[in-house]
């Protein structure tokens, strides 16, 4: 079986390549924002004073967790418009995302919250810091740091899942080489370029998820060593 | 002298437990206290009590002239003319010592750049640390954590400091170094609660010995006390401890 590669009939199509990755990558920052948003404010919940909202966080994160991400996004697309609550598609992809990783995220930031030593908040209080001051300065600071890597990793994941929306037809990256192979009928050089784009938005967003850490976790950049 | 710290009749429970029962006793501006007594007798209670991290059942307890246990009690206020220094440091470890330092007078009392700055160097110079402040926690040995502890509490200029067995997780190499930043504040006029296990220590630095037993003030008196005790239990606490 011989196989002649004709990546020159894709060249044409670099500008929606381009427009595909990019929206991935914007759909990525703004669920990585309102993502770690959620999670935040999720993990604050679960270890919450008031049981209805540690039942109200746990019971989104067990959700979420346990259904898959096609069906949340289904059902946020299609679900929710036949009951006449109709999204743009991105919207929808978008929103899909963060209810996903924010779910994650709450996970996450919940253990680093934990991890905090409840003899350093006392400490904090002692210091006459309000209870947003201690949250902030002595909780989520550490805690953010502590779990820095995982939170990345989670990020990352979510981008590559991203390409679950082409479901739904939101115009990101796995959405366009679909369109690109059946105009072409060279799927498999499109999804090579494809895969390879993917690889360069992991890259793209390691890279600068590293330098971030470098400029919030001064500690971490001059030490090197986990909290 | 005026009183700084007075409490009366405080009693405190955990559920069914009364840890505190019936606890008095008064301490003026400038007066170091030690409190003594067997594991589990209600010392750290006691402390916890005066800076309401614990809340108390009954009796009162008067910081500064203001009563601790008021329902409309300025609790931040009184946080701030109260110090404390716990056995486990507690620094925050993503911090450098004059991060650690200067949080509270910034965030709490608006101190601004130099100012701050200057306010941690001169708490370090107490405790004998100048050279640490760029330092992070986990970059100390422990006595060294501890008196940075020490600084971070000083660099809200409190009105009385607790100290809550600080030096009992630390080596005996490194007790000594703390302990001796303790004595010079006690000099330099500051007033000081300390619960200790350093019989030595207290009966050296403490204007005052309270020994307690089972939730309550059982004994007190000078240093002078610890080799004179009245009560069987002390004698007997005294006998263990040596
Ligand atoms: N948060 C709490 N919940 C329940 N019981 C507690 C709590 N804190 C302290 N206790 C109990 O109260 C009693 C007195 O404790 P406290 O820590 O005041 O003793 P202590 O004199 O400081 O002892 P040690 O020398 O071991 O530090 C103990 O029996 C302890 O188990
Ligand atoms: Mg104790």
């Amino acid at each position: 079986m011989m196989y002649t590669f004709d990546f020159s009939s894709l060249w044409a199509y670099w500008p929606e390549f381009l427009a595909g990755a990019l929206t991935t990558l914007e759909m990525t920052f703004a669920a990585t924002v309102l993502g770690l948003c959620i999670g935040v404010a999720g993990a604050i919940a679960r270890g919450s004073r008031h049981a209805w909202l540690r039942v109200v966080a746990g019971g989104y994160v067990e959700l979420v967790r346990n259904t898959p991400f096609l069906i949340q996004i289904f059902f946020l697309f299609f679900g929710l418009a036949s009951v006449g609550v109709r999204m743009p598609v991105l919207a929808a992809a978008v929103l899909a995302m963060v209810i996903n990783v924010g779910a994650y995220t709450t996970e996450i930031v919940r253990a680093g919250i934990e991890a905090v030593h409840p003899g350093q908040i006392e400490a904090a209080e002692s210091l006459g810091l309000s209870v947003p001051q201690v949250y902030w300065y002595v909780i989520l600071r550490p805690a953010l740091e502590r779990v820095y890597p995982a939170l990345t990793s989670q990020f990352v994941l979510m981008m590559l899942s991203s390409s679950i929306t082409s479901q739904i037809s939101a115009e990101e990256l796995t959405a366009v080489a679909n369109n690109i192979q059946s105009i072409t009928f060279r799927s498999l050089e499109t999804y090579i370029v494809v895969a390879l784009l993917y690889l360069v938005l992991t890259v793209l967003l390691k890279s600068g998820f590293w330098l971030l850490g470098q400029g919030l976790f001064p500690r971490r950049r001059r030490l090197g060593t986990p909290l | 002298m005026s009183v700084v710290v007075k409490l009366e009749d405080v009693h405190k429970s955990f559920g069914l437990v009364e840890v505190l029962r019936g606890v008095s006793f008064e301490v003026s501006a400038g007066e170091v206290v030690a409190i003594i007594g067997r594991s589990g007798s209600g010392k750290s209670t006691a402390l916890r009590c005066i800076n309401r991290l614990e809340k108390i059942q009954s009796g009162s307890i008067e910081v500064c002239g203001r009563r601790v246990e008021a329902p409309d009690l300025d609790l931040r206020a009184l946080r701030q003319d109260v110090g404390i220094v716990f056995q486990s440091y507690n620094l925050f470890p993503h911090l450098t010592v004059e991060e650690n330092i200067v949080l509270a007078p910034r965030r709490v009392k608006n101190v601004k750049g130099a100012e701050a700055h200057a306010l941690a160097r001169t708490a370090l110079e107490q405790v004998g640390l100048s050279d640490k402040i760029d330092a992070y926690p986990e970059q100390l040995s422990g006595g060294q954590q501890q008196r940075v502890a020490i600084a971070r509490s000083l660099a809200m200029s409190p009105k009385v400091m607790l100290f809550d067995e600080v030096t009992s997780a630390l080596d005996p190499e490194l007790t000594g170094e703390v302990l001796r930043v303790m004595e010079k504040l006690a000099k330099g006029g500051m007033t000081m609660i300390m619960v200790t296990h350093e019989m030595g220590f207290a009966r050296r630095a403490a204007d005052r010995v309270i020994y307690m037993h089972t939730g309550k003030v059982w004994e007190t008196g000078t240093g002078a006390m610890l080799g004179s005790p009245q009560t069987p239990e002390l004698k007997n606490f005294l006998a263990n401890e040596l």
